[in-house]
């Protein structure tokens, strides 16, 4: 095998993962601590992708866009647990996930009549548009590379809240104990806001970061949400260590899976066979990861120590 | 109620036509990010209607829309809908090939007309094919077969291919394989559906380490313009030169000059359909289509505007009475119609038999980014499968 194509699967795989992470974390944050099921957390990655892109025209610049679209994605967020969410807590996951879902249908529908059907293009600026050459031909797509950055800081970042602040404290005790949280006098209610529109800035983030590769588009949010339910459940849920890597473990293994899977197959059967066999396997190759981790440790590879 | 009771007392006496309003079901995708080709095909419909005043000789027509979803479930559900409850006269539409698969027992089962504007699976130009079936398309493979021709004429030598894991994406490949002589160095076929495949760094890496002299694909809707965005973020103009058939359109274009995708200028690709075609129904279609949008009609438009005018021909030739099946059909595959295309003509398994166009995108005098005709691959050209269609 190539060693420089791997090493760049291997790039594409991090970037993947890194994106995945980025959703995965608020949505696993939103599960572990407030108990809250949300599939619509996937229309804040789509809204964060839609925002920036109006701002990216509006401003000129796709970086000053993405600083300006945070705090806005953070507000809507907050907006929709002080609104929406907060009236949900008390009722059981079911329901929770019916709302939700409906939650998913009225952005996507506002989506449509704010920015139309057609999507957005997001454009970048010259230098994030060419290539870097990390030594030899191995060429890499320069804004890949910032999308890697990017993600690598928002998990420093996050890393360094969590263990490192008295926020980050009460976030992990909220995780373990919310209602002993609630006991010793914290402001639970703030608390969640709190989290919520962090959550919903990470993915947010993540759709910002997306958009110039592909687009602004109605209905983005609902392909990862489900690959983002598929890397929390395998994490464990509430575990943001768990989320980070399983988003990696993920990332890496259905990058390396379209990659290399069809080779791997030609040498055991024949080039037709493995053509249309490998597409089919790479697309269940999360799922069946997913289903061998629950079985052998349901509660996740890095559950939060009490639940 | 008495007045309404006297109105159509007054109506037979008088002896007025009998016929009711001829119904024509549309089947398209309403919803999903590939909204935007139901969009266009819609805006091409309506456009058509005006053009037609609403009426085919002196029948009213009456068009209702069925959303697809992007998915043969709930596609064959809008087709049922329309076929049982709206009991319409014709189905037609339908952008993709798995749809039109599941949705097309419906329609031909229940005795009604069936009309892709679009998709064209090999099965239902082959042994699939039907009596009731008619396209204002083209079948799957053969766009393909001509990029494939045409990279042999350019002496390309080695190819990698990349398109969706569905029943078009494997025609499409099928189809360039059938012509192209040279090497496939590679090919990978990418997840469909809502949920598809759209960041392609993978297969990407793998197309540019594989040697390959040139790069086909097949990615239509929003899918392409992610491609070809990711393309040029790679790099790969110089070294992979992009030959792609449903990717480029009128669609991703706008969208891409906004975003500055230099890239796609020049990439060429084939089709049966330009806006630059050089006839009068052409012209009309192009430039009221243009006044009325903003924007130039992407083939999807094009093929739409057709079907509804190839509808229309065929209830004026039979003065509204849609009740007499063998009259309807052979109306239609009279195909008299001023088709955009200049000519239209019905094979012997109702498929258009077409000439095929190598397509250039390039600036126009307004410096908006659209395509221009380079030259005429194919004239008259025959899908593969129509040997293989009985018609029964």
């Amino acid at each position: 095998m190539d060693t420089t194509l791997l090493i760049i699967q291997v790039l594409n795989g991090l970037q993947l993962g890194l994106l995945l992470f980025l959703v995965a974390s608020g949505l696993t944050l939103v599960f572990g601590i407030l108990d809250f099921v949300n599939l619509a957390h996937g229309s804040l990655y789509m809204l964060g992708a839609f925002i920036c892109a109006s701002l990216t025209y509006a401003l000129g610049n796709f970086l000053l866009a993405v600083l300006v679209a945070l705090p806005l994605t953070g507000l809507i967020g907050w907006l929709t647990e002080r609104v929406i969410a907060r009236t949900l807590y008390v009722r059981d996951h079911l329901d929770q996930v019916l709302a939700t879902f409906g939650l998913i249908l009225v952005f996507d529908t506002m989506a449509h009549i704010i920015w139309g059907p057609q999507g957005i293009a997001v454009p970048l600026p010259d230098w994030l548009t060419g290539q870097v050459s990390l030594g030899g031909d191995l060429l890499v797509p320069t804004f890949r590379l910032l999308i890697i950055g990017a993600g690598l800081a928002a998990a420093g970042g996050l890393f360094w809240l969590v263990n490192y602040t008295r926020l980050g404290m009460l976030i992990r005790a909220g995780a373990s104990n919310r209602t002993m949280v609630g006991a010793l006098g914290i402001d639970i209610q703030l608390l969640f806001s709190l989290v919520f529109a962090l959550g919903a800035m990470l993915a947010g983030l993540a759709g910002m970061l997306i958009a110039p590769i592909t687009e602004a588009s109605i209905g983005m949010g609902n392909s990862i949400i489900i690959t983002a339910f598929v890397v929390i459940i395998v994490g464990g849920i509430g575990s943001i260590k768990g989320a980070f890597i399983a988003a990696l473990l993920i990332g890496l293994i259905d990058t390396l899976g379209r990659a290399f899977l069809d080779d791997l197959f030609s040498l055991f059967m024949s080039s037709a066979a493995a053509e249309n066999s490998a597409p089919a396997l790479s697309a269940m190759l999360i799922y069946l990861i997913m289903a061998l981790v629950l079985a052998l440790k349901p509660q996740g590879l890095f559950p939060p120590k009490v639940r | 109620m008495k007045k309404m009771m006297s109105a159509a007392l007054a109506a037979a006496m008088l002896g007025l036509p009998a016929h009711a309003d001829v119904k024509i079901g549309f089947v398209t995708t309403l919803t999903t990010p590939a909204a935007v080709i139901g969009n266009d095909m819609k805006n091409a419909v309506d456009l058509a209607m005006e053009h037609l005043g609403g009426m085919a000789g002196s029948t009213k027509l009456e068009v209702i829309y069925g959303d697809d979803q992007f998915a043969p479930e709930a596609g064959k559900q809008a087709t049922d809908k329309l076929v049982q409850q709206d009991n319409v006269d014709f189905v037609a539409g339908y952008i993709w090939s798995h749809v039109l698969l599941a949705s097309r027992k419906s329609v031909l089962d229940a005795d009604k007309i069936l009309i892709s504007a679009n998709a064209g699976p090999s099965q239902m130009a082959g042994q699939l094919c039907d009596k009731n079936f008619f396209s204002t398309s083209w079948q799957n493979d053969q766009t393909p077969m001509a990029m494939g021709e045409v990279l042999n004429r350019q002496g390309v030598k080695s190819l990698y291919i990349m398109a969706p894991n569905y029943a078009a994406g494997k025609d499409m490949t099928a189809g360039v394989e059938r012509t192209f002589k040279g090497e496939i160095k590679g090919k990978d076929l990418t997840k469909w559906g809502a949920d598809a495949q759209l960041d392609f760094s993978a297969e990407l890496a793998k197309a540019k380490a594989s040697g390959a002299e040139g790069i086909f694909v097949f990615y239509p809707g929003a899918a392409g313009g992610a491609f070809i965005k990711q393309y040029d973020q790679a790099g790969l103009k110089d070294t992979l030169p992009l030959y792609s058939v449903f990717t480029v359109d009128a669609l991703s274009l706008p969208k891409l000059q906004a975003a500055g995708f230099k890239a796609v200028l020049g990439s060429k690709t084939t089709q049966e359909w330009d806006p630059t075609l050089d006839n009068e129904a052409n012209k009309k279609f192009v430039t009221d289509f243009k006044a009325k949008f903003g924007t130039y009609p992407s083939y999807y438009a094009a093929q739409s505007y057709d079907a509804i005018m190839l509808i229309a021909s065929a209830v004026e030739k039979v003065g509204g009475d849609v009740s007499n099946k063998d009259a309807v059909r052979a109306a239609l595959k009279e195909a008299d119609f001023a088709s955009v295309r200049g000519k239209f003509k019905f094979g012997t398994n109702n498929m258009p038999i077409e000439d095929f166009y190598l397509r250039e995108v390039v600036e126009d005098a307004d410096g908006t980014w659209t395509t221009k005709v380079v030259e005429t691959v194919y004239t008259d050209h025959v899908d593969a499968y129509a040997a293989e269609c009985k018609m029964n």
